[in-house]
Order: structure tokens, then C-alpha cells, then sequence
């Protein structure tokens, strides 16, 4: 039966995480102002507090399914802030490829460590075949060699999933995961990148030279390389199927906490919000406000929808795309649009509207830009090849 | 819950109004357009569907299922995607039909429900829309005042849809500071029935303007008897009516562009290839998707009895808006032949801009 709000047994849950989220907002300015520092692993408040899996007992089928339900926890945890949470129990997209690529027994050695993603080079971004970064075998041991940056927690994590090719020839074919642990010589954490938003959340830049592991560390272990058109590639990119809905989920709480703060101002200020009418009931205030509500309704809804066709065990390569191309556009007209409501109030530091308008900005650009989710969709509409449109 | 998981009857309804949509709507939607004039023949056929009588109970003539408005809303997207004039045109009944069987009186369903359950087609529709610019469907120029035990209506309401051939009229007047719906026979005194309209869009379905000079309604015939009836929610099943249809319109656009610019060559190859088209594509199947969840939403919310006022509000405004977009961008894609009315995107461009600014046109 089609329902597309919260179940009671969901809402307690979202609840919780609100009160929490409430907490590390707290701190959220303190973390953008001072970028050098990482905010704890757990905040002094959270010491009272029952741990947050407490709140997932009791659940039913007639309850959201896991993935609907971490993404309406990640909006919830970032309407309070991106990266300042009571207790850090995230891991990093290098868990996703983890589970997504790895064999059970790599799972079971590495799933508890925090495992960020390095996929990025200084001269690839969008199109992975010109990855630069190289394994090369020798004996029992793979040996790294290149530069990886934009590494998201690449500076906390514990370990880091790296995209290199095996044969440079191959093009995408080549490129396979590999795992390396923080210490291994010749893995260098260069340095971390200075940045418009989500500063507590450190983003690094890494080195490999000469690095050496061991030949297990080939996520999945097939050490062929896949011919072009057998979709080989495909099996790495299905990572982003669990984790782009998420990122939408993220830049979304943000949004969500900038149309609550303009709401309350606009409310502050006398300025009323009516729904049933029409333009003319309405000032150009308000109705400039409502139009970004129904753009986050829609980037919501649009989210979800991958999230719950993941729940189904279903296809939703496309939809995740539409989640992440529709919340990518979506966060930052709502931002832009709701300090543009506000005026001068809005740019100042005193409040955190323009902190938010900073942090969703990467939403668009990270794990995909809206770019490439369009060129994803539009090929599965149009029926195309990846040769056919480019 | 949030689910978007379709019933079984759901997807069933869906399949058969799809097939309807497809051979006895689509086929004809540019001969009826052209003429401004649907054929009889065509209620005759469309009623057989059942669309009025399916959710009223059997106790008044209807097939008896319950009232539902998200699959009404699944219904009304195919419906609009075969043809947006002709979907408005098979259920114009409905608009009258629920709004009696959700807010009116046990004598009130007794007397008009039956009549619209028969074998033969029956026509009633419902007077919201008003010609003054500032129309707000919550503060209505006409009026209802008091007149011993009974009211009279004084005003002016256009787009009433089926106005040619309608029994009867719900009329939505302002009665000192509430909203109220009226039922008034077409041969009332004072009620004038002006020539049909002519319109941008929409133009198969029949419209007229109707003027109001001292209507009588006795009590009895205020919707909901003494106690009034919730105007406000009747509109809002009207807003997310019309949003599923404007759901439809776009998805028929889609649908028709797609096919075009895979085969439309410039340049050495499709358009479709490149990405100043295949994004745009792109982005009207992001937002055909996204505005069928926001409706779904309100549907659902209506159908649980929550306040749906919110969601019903942002549906239809979010629908009217992209798929205006959507209608526009087919145009464009088609360019010359996108202003020809050999193709029918020109024809959905205007039904797309007429819809955006309708109230009480279409029920869920």
C-alpha cells in the first residue's frame, strides 16, 4: 500500500536522532571555524544518553526498511550538522565498496575498520579510464604507485580503498580496488585540502610510492582483466548504487535545517505561510518559500524512492541517479534561494544559513556531479551505450 | 509506512485505463481538439469503465470499492497520458459524485449518487473557478446569504467542465466567513449558462461560464446539510487531481520526444546523442518521477484522513510548474515541428498551461 510518510516505530527513531542532531549542532560552528581540528569521536553530552541502536528495537515489517531508513536517519543527523555528530559509528565509502566488491573473508578482517575511498587523481575525475595511480605484481605483493586527492575522512580513516590499473591499456578494464592499511610504507597522507564547506570532515591528499601489500588485498581477489564490454567495471560502480541516495540523503538534512531556520525568521517577522491558495493570497515572500519546499519534497520523495527500490531487492542504478542529480540541484537552489529570502541577516557568520549554503554545495559534485548522474540517466532512457552518448 | 508499493487492484486499474488511454483516447485527442467537441460516442465508451461508479458504495448504486484516492490518482496519470482533455471529460462526473458521497448528507447520497451510478451517462459537475484575476479558490467572490430557511447565490463561475450537458451543478460560495458547496439543478431560476468558452488547452472538453442572479437553494441542498461540509479538503482532492493529471501530460511529452530524437538526424547523427538534448531529456524524467512521488504523498495522506493541505498544495504547484517546463522543452526539442499541429506537442504545451492555473477541475 502506497504511503510515503513515517511509520510511528520510524518517527520514534527519526525523533531520537533529531534530539541528537539538536546536540551536535551545538558544536557545528566551532568545527567550520576551526578546520585543523577533528571534532571527537564522541561528544561529553553523549555520555548519558542510551546508545542510538536502542532506539531500533521493536521494529516491525510494517516499519522502513534499512535503507529507507538510514537515509532518513542521515538527513536527520545532518540537519544538525555534516560531520559533527554526538558519537561517530559512520564508516566511510570504503565500507560500501567493501561490502559491494570484497570477498567474506576480506569483509569479515577489514568491515569494522573506517575505510575512506580514493578514487580521485589531480588529472581524473569524472571519467575513471584515465586513472594514473598503478599495481604492479610482484611476487606475492601488489606494488602502488601514484597520487590519489579529494580522499573524504582520508585523515581519520583507518585504511582506504584505492582505485588503480592493473594495465594501463586496458582503459576502465584495468582499474581494480585495492585495500591499504594506514602505516603500510610508502602510503603518505600528504596533506589535507582547505575547503568552502564541510571543513570538519577532513578531505587528503595521498601519495604511494613504492607501496607494497600483500597480493590479498585485491578486493574481491579476481585478478583478470574483464573484457570492455562484459561490464566488469559495472561491478566496481554498483558501490554507488547504495552510497549515492545516501549523499543526496546528507545534502538534503542541510537543506532541510536552512528551510526550518528561514521558516522560524520569516514567522519571527510576521510574514504568514499559507498552503491552499493562490498567488495572491500569498506574499512574494512566502510563495518564494513554498516553491523551495515542494523542490525538497520532491528531492525527498525522488530519494527515498531509491532507497526503498533498494530495500525490494530491485534495480535502482537509475533512480539512485535521479536521487543524487535531483538533491545535487535542489540543495542549492534551496540555500541560495532561502538567503536571498532572508537578506543581509542571512550572509551574516551568526547564524548557520550560510554555512549551509557552503556545506551542500559539494552534493552536486562528489560521488558523481550532476553531470555524469545525467549522462547515467539519459542512457538508460535513450537506450545508449556508454559509446553512444559520450 | 513509507511504501511505494502499488496494490494488486491498483496495478490492475492501472493496466486497463492504460490500454483505454492508448487506443480510444490518443488516437482521437487532435480530431477532438480541432473540432472543440468530444462525440457521445466517446462517453458512451469511456463510461463503461466504470469510473464513476466504482468507488460509491453499493448501497447508492456504485460497484462498491473503497474510496481511494491514490488509485484514483494512478488512474487519472494514465488517463492524461492518452489524452488530458478526454481524461478531464470521463471523470467530470466524479467531481460531483465524491464530493456528495465524502461530504454530504445520508438524503443527499440517496437522491443524486443512483443517477450517476447508471448504465447510461450521467453528467453533474462542480463550479469552483471564477474570471477575476486574484481568483482565490479559499475566498470565492460569490456569495450565499441567508434567506429564511434556504440560501441565495449571487456571482460568476467559469471553467465549469461539462456545463453543456450537466444535470446538476456544486457550486462553492462564500457564506459569510466559510466556505460552502450548493447543489443546484441546471434549470434553476437565475442560474444563466453562457455559450461554451473558448480556451487555450483543453479545448475537446466543453466548459461554460455560469452566472448566478439570486439562486435559491433551499437547507437541504447545502452540501453536508446544516452541519456544511469541509470545503478546504474537497479542494484539496481537486489540487492533487489535477496534479496527477499534469503528471500525465508531461510523461505523454517524454514519451513522444524520446522516439523523435533518436531518429531526428543533425550533424551526422541523432540528437539524442548529443547532450544538450539527451540531458534535457534527462532532467524531464527526473522531474515526471519526482512529481508523481509528491502526489502519491497527498493521495495517500487524503486517504488515511490525514490534513493533506500541505502536501496537496506543493503536488500541485510543483506538478504545474514542471510540467510546463516539461511541455515547453518538448517543444523545443522538436523545434519547427514542435509548433505544427501535426505533432501533438504543441497541443500539450497549451493543455499544460491551462491546467497549471485550475482549481476544482478534477477529483481524486
Amino acid at each position: 500500500m502506497i504511503d510515503l510518510n513515517p511509520s510511528r516505530n520510524d518517527q520514534r527513531v527519526l525523533d531520537a536522532v533529531r534530539e541528537e542532531a539538536l546536540v551536535a549542532r551545538r558544536y557545528a560552528r566551532y568545527y567550520d571555524e576551526n578546520e585543523h581540528e577533528f571534532p571527537p569521536d564522541e561528544l561529553p553530552e553523549a555520555k548519558d544518553r542510551p546508545a542510538f541502536m536502542s532506539h531500533l528495537t521493536g521494529r516491525s515489517e510494517h516499519d522502513a526498511g534499512m535503507a529507507v531508513l538510514t537515509t532518513l536517519i542521515a538527513m536527520g543527523q545532518t540537519w544538525g550538522d555534516y560531520s559533527v555528530r554526538m558519537r561517530r559509528n559512520d564508516r566511510g565509502l570504503g565500507n560500501a565498496a567493501l561490502q559491494a566488491a570484497g570477498t567474506d573473508e576480506q569483509k569479515r578482517r577489514w568491515g569494522d575498520l573506517v575505510l575512506a575511498m580514493a578514487i580521485t587523481e589531480p588529472g581524473c575525475g569524472s571519467d575513471p579510464s584515465l586513472v594514473r595511480t598503478t599495481a604492479t605484481r610482484d611476487g606475492d605483493h601488489w606494488v602502488l604507485n601514484g597520487e590519489k586527492i579529494f580522499v573524504t575522512t582520508g585523515c581519520r580513516a583507518e585504511g582506504v580503498v584505492v582505485w588503480a590499473t592493473i594495465d594501463r591499456d586496458a582503459g576502465r578494464a584495468g582499474i581494480k580496488s585495492f585495500l591499504v592499511l594506514k602505516g603500510t610504507p610508502g602510503f603518505v597522507v600528504a596533506h589535507k585540502e582547505k575547503k568552502l564547506g564541510i571543513r570538519a570532515d577532513d578531505t587528503a591528499a595521498y601519495v604511494f610510492q613504492d607501496c607494497r601489500i600483500p597480493r590479498d588485498h585485491l578486493l574481491g581477489g579476481n585478478e583478470e582483466i574483464p573484457k570492455e564490454s562484459s561490464g566488469g567495471f559495472r561491478g566496481v560502480m554498483k558501490t554507488f548504487n547504495m552510497t549515492r541516495p545516501l549523499v543526496a540523503a546528507i545534502g538534503l538534512g542541510m537543506a532541510e535545517a536552512a528551510l526550518d531556520f528561514t521558516r522560524d525568521a520569516l514567522r519571527e517577522a510576521g510574514v504568514d505561510i499559507t498552503y491552499g491558495g493562490t498567488l495572491h493570497g500569498q506574499s512574494a515572500a512566502a510563495e518564494r518559500f513554498i516553491r523551495l519546499e515542494a523542490l525538497f519534497e520532491a528531492a525527498r520523495l525522488a530519494t527515498l524512492r531509491a532507497a526503498w527500490l533498494g530495500d525490494q531487492g530491485q534495480s535502482n542504478n537509475m533512480e539512485a541517479s535521479i536521487a543524487k542529480a535531483k538533491a545535487g540541484a535542489a540543495v542549492r537552489e534551496i540555500t541560495q534561494g532561502c538567503i536571498e529570502i532572508l537578506g543581509p541577516m542571512a550572509v551574516s557568520r551568526e547564524h548557520l544559513l550560510e554555512k549551509w549554503f557552503r556545506d551542500v554545495r559539494i552534493t552536486d559534485i562528489y560521488e558523481g556531479t550532476g553531470e555524469i548522474q545525467r549522462l547515467i540517466i539519459a542512457r538508460t532512457l535513450l537506450g545508449y551505450s556508454r559509446n553512444e552518448l559520450r | 509506512m513509507i511504501s511505494f508499493a502499488m496494490t494488486d487492484e491498483q496495478e490492475a486499474a492501472r493496466e486497463a485505463v492504460r490500454g483505454f488511454a492508448a487506443d480510444a483516447m490518443r488516437p482521437v485527442a487532435r480530431a477532438y481538439d480541432e473540432a472543440s467537441a468530444i462525440p457521445d460516442a466517446f462517453f458512451a465508451r469511456a463510461w463503461e469503465l466504470g469510473l464513476t461508479a466504482t468507488q460509491i458504495p453499493e448501497a447508492h448504486g456504485g460497484y462498491g470499492a473503497a474510496r481511494s484516492p491514490v488509485t484514483n490518482a494512478i488512474v487519472l496519470e494514465e488517463l492524461a497520458h492518452g489524452d488530458a482533455a478526454l481524461a478531464l471529460a470521463a471523470v467530470t462526473p466524479t467531481l460531483f459524485a465524491y464530493a456528495v458521497a465524502d461530504h454530504g448528507t445520508d438524503a443527499q447520497r440517496a437522491a443524486y449518487l443512483p443517477a450517476l451510478c447508471g448504465e447510461r451517462f450521467q453528467a453533474a459537475s462542480l463550479a469552483v473557478n471564477e474570471p477575476a484575476p486574484g481568483f482565490n479558490p479559499l475566498a470565492p467572490r460569490t456569495t450565499a446569504s441567508r434567506n429564511g430557511k434556504g440560501f441565495v447565490l449571487s456571482g460568476t463561475k467559469c471553467f465549469v467542465p461539462l456545463a453543456d450537458r450537466a444535470s446538476r451543478f456544486l457550486v462553492v460560495a462564500r457564506h459569510g466567513d466559510r466556505l460552502d458547496a450548493f447543489i443546484v439543478p441546471r434549470e434553476a431560476p437565475g442560474l444563466g449558462i453562457a455559450e461554451p468558452e473558448k480556451n487555450l488547452g483543453l479545448k475537446a472538453l466543453s466548459t461554460n461560464t455560469l452566472t448566478f442572479d439570486g439562486v435559491r437553494v433551499p437547507e437541504d441542498d447545502r452540501l453536508g446539510g446544516s452541519r456544511g461540509a469541509d470545503i478546504a479538503r474537497l479542494l484539496n482532492h481537486c489540487r492533487v487531481g489535477v496534479a496527477a493529471v499534469l503528471n500525465g501530460v508531461a510523461r505523454a511529452v517524454l514519451d513522444y520526444c524520446v522516439p523523435y530524437a533518436k531518429e531526428r538526424v543533425a550533424f551526422g547523427e541523432a540528437i539524442a546523442r548529443k547532450q544538450s538534448i539527451a540531458f534535457r531529456l534527462a532532467e524531464m524524467h527526473i522531474e515526471i518521477e519526482s512529481m508523481r512521488w509528491m502526489v502519491w504523498k497527498a493521495a495517500s495522506e487524503l486517504e488515511l484522513g490525514a490534513d493533506a493541505t500541505r502536501s496537496a498544495h506543493l503536488a500541485r504547484s510543483y506538478a504545474a510548474e514542471k510540467a510546463l517546463w516539461i511541455a515547453d522543452n518538448g517543444v523545443q526539442v522538436l523545434g519547427g515541428h514542435g509548433f505544427i499541429r501535426e505533432h501533438p506537442v504543441e497541443m500539450w504545451y497549451r493543455n499544460a498551461r491551462t491546467l497549471g492555473v485550475l482549481e476544482g477541475i478534477v477529483s481524486v
